[in-house]
C-alpha cells in the first residue's frame, strides 16, 4: 500500500486531566491515525493522573461540571447522538498504533506505579526528552 | 462494479470520528486491490472521509448519496 504520509507524525501533550480535554486529544489522534499519520500521545502531570485505573470514570468536565451532574448530562448526550466513549476511542487509538508515553517524572512526583496505570494503553515511558525528540521530527504539536 | 465490492464498512448512525476510525480499520485489514464500501449517515464524513483517502493515496472510484444514505467507494492500491 503506497501511502504518501506514511512517515508524517503528531505529537500531542495530554497535561489535562479533564474529562472533556482527555475526549478531545482522542479524538484528534484518532483522526490523524486514520489519516495514515503516526501519533504519540504524552501523558503528563494531571493527564497523566487520569490514565490511572478509573481514571477517565473519575475525570470532571473542565467547565460546568456542577459537582458531577454537568458530566452526567454530557454524557447522556454523548450517548444519545451515538458518540464513542473515551474508552472506546482510547482502545482505538491504541488499535491504529498510535503510541500512549506516560511521564516518568510525573510518576516519581505523584508517587504512581507502572500498574497504578492503565498498562493496556500505555506503550512506552519517557520524559521530556523524548517528546522534544519525537516533535522534532514531526509535523506539528498540539498541548491539552 | 458492485460484485467486485469486498468489504463493507457499516457507519450507518456512527458519530464522529467512528466513520474515519472505520474506514482506517478496513484499510489496514485490506489486501491489494480490494474493493471497500463505507456507508453512513454523518455529514461530514462525507466530506472527510475523501480527505483521509487523499491523504493516502487512494483513489475513490465512486460516491454519491442515496435514501437518505451516503457511500464511498475505493480500491486498496
Amino acid at each position: 500500500m503506497s501511502q504518501k504520509d506514511k512517515n508524517k507524525k503528531i505529537t500531542i501533550i495530554v497535561h489535562s486531566g479533564d474529562f472533556d480535554k482527555i475526549m478531545s486529544a482522542f479524538i484528534i489522534g484518532n483522526g490523524f491515525l486514520s489519516m495514515g499519520v503516526d501519533v504519540s500521545l504524552f501523558f503528563t502531570f494531571w493527564g497523566l493522573m487520569a490514565l490511572k485505573k478509573g481514571g477517565f470514570k473519575k475525570a470532571k468536565l473542565s467547565r460546568m461540571n456542577f459537582c458531577g451532574l454537568g458530566k452526567l448530562m454530557i454524557k447522556k448526550r454523548l450517548k444519545k447522538y451515538n458518540v464513542a466513549t473515551i474508552d472506546e476511542l482510547a482502545k482505538s487509538f491504541v488499535e491504529l498504533g498510535g503510541k500512549i508515553i506516560a511521564c516518568s517524572m510525573t510518576m516519581q512526583l505523584m508517587g504512581i506505579k507502572k500498574e497504578d496505570l492503565r498498562e493496556d494503553l500505555v506503550s512506552e515511558y519517557g520524559t521530556v526528552g523524548r517528546y522534544c525528540g519525537e516533535t522534532l521530527k514531526s509535523e506539528s504539536s498540539l498541548f491539552i | 462494479m458492485s460484485e467486485n465490492i469486498t468489504t463493507i464498512v457499516d457507519c450507518i448512525n456512527d458519530n464522529c470520528p467512528m466513520p474515519l476510525i472505520k474506514t482506517r480499520k478496513a484499510i489496514m485489514k485490506a489486501k491489494q486491490g480490494e474493493i471497500i464500501k463505507v456507508i453512513g449517515t454523518h455529514e461530514q464524513s462525507y466530506e472527510e472521509i475523501p480527505m483521509a483517502l487523499d491523504a493516502m493515496n487512494l483513489k475513490i472510484l465512486d460516491r454519491g448519496k442515496e435514501n437518505g444514505q451516503w457511500y464511498i467507494i475505493f480500491q486498496i492500491v
